[in-house]
This record gives C-alpha cells, sequence and structure tokens, in this order.
C-alpha cells in the first residue's frame, strides 16, 4: 500500500468509525514512516471534519459522530505521545465540563472530539463540576478556553454562576469563556457575560478559533 | 389541587376539541377523553420527534392553524418537551393551550416530585409506560444502539438510576422495564402514578376552550387527579 492509499483508507475508515481498522492503519503508517503529523494532518483531521460537514448537513447524526470520534481518539491515544516528542504545537488549550447538577455530557463529548481532531488539547473535567473545580482546574492548566454545558433550563444559570467564580478568583480576564447546550442560545449566552457560544460541536470549533485569533490580535 | 369549577364539563353544542397530542401520550389522551365522554380528535404526532425537538413547535404549528382557519377549537396535548419555550411561542401566537411543566414526566408525577427526584439524583434516567413499551424503536434504534451498541456508556454511563413512573397496571411492562434497566447496567426503581395528572391538564384545556365561547354545562364532580402526590 502506497503512503496516499493508507492515508485515504485511514480517512475512510476514520469516517465510518471502524476503530479496529483505524488502530492498524495507524500503527501500519508508523511502521511504514508515515509521520504522526501526517496521519494527523492529511488523513484523521480532514475526515474528521467531513463528519462534522455531514453532522451540520444532516447526513450524520449523533451515533455516527461519536463512533467516528471514538474511532479517532484510539489513533490519537497512539499519536500523542510521539506528537509531543515532535514538539508539534496544539491550536490551543481547551478545559471543558458539565456544569453542577447537570449528568448530560453526550453535546460536551462530541465538543471534545471535534476540537481534539481539530489540534486542540482538551482538558475535560467530566459532568456534575462545581465552580471551585473549575477555578482551581484554570489556574492549573491555563487553558486559553473555558467551556461551560448544560442541557437543562435549570442547570444553565450555573453558567453565572461560574462566571462569578471566575472573576472573583481574578480569572475572567485571563480565560475565553464559551458556553453551550440544547437549551442555550446566543441571547442567553451575552445576558450571563459569557464571550462566545455555538449551537453544535463543529461551531464551537469554528467559535473558539476565532475567539482565540481575536484575544491573540487584540494583544498585539 | 383541582379546581372543582371546571371538573366533569359536557358540551352541549356538539362542539369538538382538537387535541394536537405527542404520540407518546395520544393513546392516553384518547382513554382520558373516553372516559369522560368529552368529544376530542386526536392529531398525534410521532413521539420519534422527541429526538428532534427543534421540530416539534413548527409541526403543531402547521396542523394548529390549519384547525384554526378550519375554525376548529384547538388545544396542545405537549409539555415544553424539550422546545425551550418555543411551543410557547406558538400556542401564544395562535391562543391555544398547552400542558404545563417541562416534560410529560411533569405531568405523569407533578413538577415537585420531579423536582425532588432530581434533587435526590441527578443521574437518574425516567422512564414512562410508553417508553417502556416502545424502548427499542424510541430509544435503542434511535440512538443508534442497534448498530453501535458499544455505545451505551456514552450515552448512559453518567447515569445512576433508571427511575420508571409507572401509569397503569400492565404486566407485561414490568418484565419489559426490568430489560431496560439491565440493557443500560443501572438499578431500576419504580414510581406508581397514574394518569390522574394528564386527565387534569387536559380537563384544563378542555374547559378553557369552551369557556372561551363553547356551551359548556356544569355536572357533578368526579375528578380525583392530584391525590398521588
Amino acid at each position: 500500500m502506497t503512503q496516499d492509499e493508507l492515508l485515504k483508507e485511514l480517512y475512510d475508515a476514520t469516517l465510518v468509525g471502524n476503530q479496529p481498522r483505524v488502530i492498524e492503519l495507524t500503527n501500519e503508517g508508523l511502521n511504514t514512516g508515515v509521520t504522526p503529523e501526517t496521519l494527523l494532518f492529511d488523513a484523521l483531521i480532514p475526515s474528521l471534519e467531513e463528519v462534522g460537514a455531514r453532522f451540520e448537513r444532516g447526513d450524520f447524526f449523533v451515533p455516527e459522530m461519536l463512533i467516528a470520534g471514538k474511532a479517532m481518539s484510539k489513533a490519537l491515544e497512539i499519536l500523542r505521545p510521539l506528537l509531543a516528542e515532535t514538539g508539534v504545537e496544539t491550536i490551543g488549550k481547551f478545559l471543558i465540563g458539565t456544569v453542577k447538577g447537570d449528568v448530560h455530557d453526550i453535546g460536551k463529548n462530541l465538543v471534545d472530539i471535534m476540537l481534539e481532531g481539530a489540534g486542540f488539547e482538551v482538558i475535560d473535567l467530566g459532568v456534575q463540576v462545581p465552580p471551585e473545580k473549575f477555578v482551581e482546574a484554570i489556574r492549573e492548566h491555563e487553558p486559553d478556553v473555558v467551556g461551560f454545558s448544560a442541557f437543562l433550563t435549570t442547570t444553565m444559570p450555573m453558567f453565572k454562576v461560574n462566571i462569578n467564580a471566575l472573576e472573583k478568583a481574578g480569572l475572567r480576564e485571563k480565560v475565553i469563556v464559551m458556553v453551550g447546550g440544547a437549551p442555550v442560545t446566543q441571547e442567553y449566552a451575552d445576558s450571563i457575560g459569557a464571550d462566545g457560544y455555538a449551537a453544535d460541536a463543529s461551531g464551537a470549533v469554528k467559535r473558539a478559533k476565532e475567539l482565540i485569533h481575536q484575544r491573540a490580535l487584540a494583544r498585539r | 389541587m383541582i379546581d372543582s369549577s371546571i371538573n366533569s364539563l359536557s358540551v352541549s353544542d356538539g362542539r369538538v376539541l382538537d387535541i394536537i397530542a405527542c404520540g407518546a401520550i395520544a393513546s392516553s389522551v384518547r382513554e382520558i377523553a373516553k372516559r369522560r365522554g368529552w368529544s376530542v380528535e386526536i392529531h398525534a404526532l410521532s413521539a420519534l420527534l422527541h429526538d428532534r425537538p427543534e421540530k416539534i413547535a413548527n409541526e403543531v404549528e402547521g396542523i394548529a392553524s390549519r384547525l384554526i382557519s378550519e375554525g376548529k377549537w384547538v388545544a396542545v396535548a405537549y409539555a415544553d418537551c424539550g422546545t425551550y419555550g418555543e411551543i410557547d411561542r406558538v400556542c401564544s401566537d395562535l391562543g391555544i393551550g398547552r400542558l404545563s411543566g417541562l416534560h410529560c414526566y411533569d405531568v405523569f408525577a407533578g413538577k415537585t416530585m420531579i423536582e425532588k427526584i432530581f434533587d435526590s439524583e441527578p443521574g437518574t434516567y425516567l422512564l414512562t409506560d410508553f417508553l417502556v413499551r416502545s424502548f427499542n424503536k424510541t430509544v435503542v434504534k434511535e440512538l443508534g444502539l442497534d448498530r453501535f451498541p458499544e455505545l451505551v456508556w456514552d450515552y448512559f454511563g453518567q447515569y445512576k438510576r433508571v427511575l420508571w413512573l409507572k401509569q397503569g397496571s400492565d404486566p407485561s411492562l414490568d418484565a419489559k422495564a426490568e430489560e431496560v434497566a439491565e440493557l443500560l447496567g443501572l438499578p431500576l426503581e419504580v414510581f406508581e402514578t397514574t394518569d390522574s395528572g394528564l386527565e387534569y391538564e387536559l380537563e384544563k384545556l378542555y374547559c378553557n376552550n369552551y369557556a372561551d365561547g363553547g356551551t359548556v354545562k356544569d355536572t357533578e364532580m368526579s375528578l380525583t387527579a392530584g391525590s398521588t402526590w
């Protein structure tokens, strides 16, 4: 198999979430001298971008997205240490969690997948994350973006509680705040003083990139 | 509490209330209407719309607008159902009523009880009789678990228990509820309810419609809804 054939097959296997084949092709690629960056940027990331595009068009649904994301995660488990060795820079660091009182995490996990696929370093704090845990994690990891997720109208007010906690800890200006989840709207995000909102996982990646870029320009 | 002034009404002029109902509760709506002797026409929408809740309000609006233009009396047997206020917008625009609450769970078990349930364990996955009966179709197939059973943890890994809001006494559902809990790898708890909460909500819709312009006769009280919570 040529390198192009291998990359094409890895792209296709990721697209349909064929996890065993993705692992096999990733290892095969590395064993035959394909660089981790090539596997990531020429097969895995384009494949996951296509997954996101199909989801936006309504051709893919949540299961297809999850299964593709899980396949890609397996490849990343193999590639991550190698990429770290080669010093490949990430697009940014994204800390994420579902707010206190809310256990819903499917949307959040889809955002994780798309962010990782786009080259972000993702730190996921899980579900039912209290404000003090977000504060502590921001201090520890110094992310570019923190993302709060909520699925319920009853837990959505925790966004504002979290933002207040960041302000109290003197961290608000140091981190971009994004919010998302089924009941969340741009209007609501604006009303609580979040920096960004996106309606879906692909949108979250685009918005995070924009916000990081804007902040970099503002700091010049 | 039940407002006794709206109990047990009958319509004297033969007018029919057209109810646009979620498919998950349409059969219960029909049974209650039959039991109460209400004149209703039920327009059931697919329960699978709950997997695309952003479409519910538009579907309801389309049917309701048509019925109203035909001079019909219309009510909506949906709660908010994940539309996050969109169904209220439709109801307000068209001047029609809906079931109160966020979901049918509120209707069956009562809002206060549902709040208590989630306060005690946020990781509660709720079932109704309809969901137990149709779990394979409405949940397993719709979430792709038939094709990708390994996703069960991705969907349900954060839940701690399954709580069945049991409305009826169909013994065949007991085993099915156990099967659902087993599939999700969670303990099953059962909370006995009835359809009286739904009956109460429907009665409010039915009576409000006729109180606005229909000819209504008061008869004796019969409803005992609300006593279970």
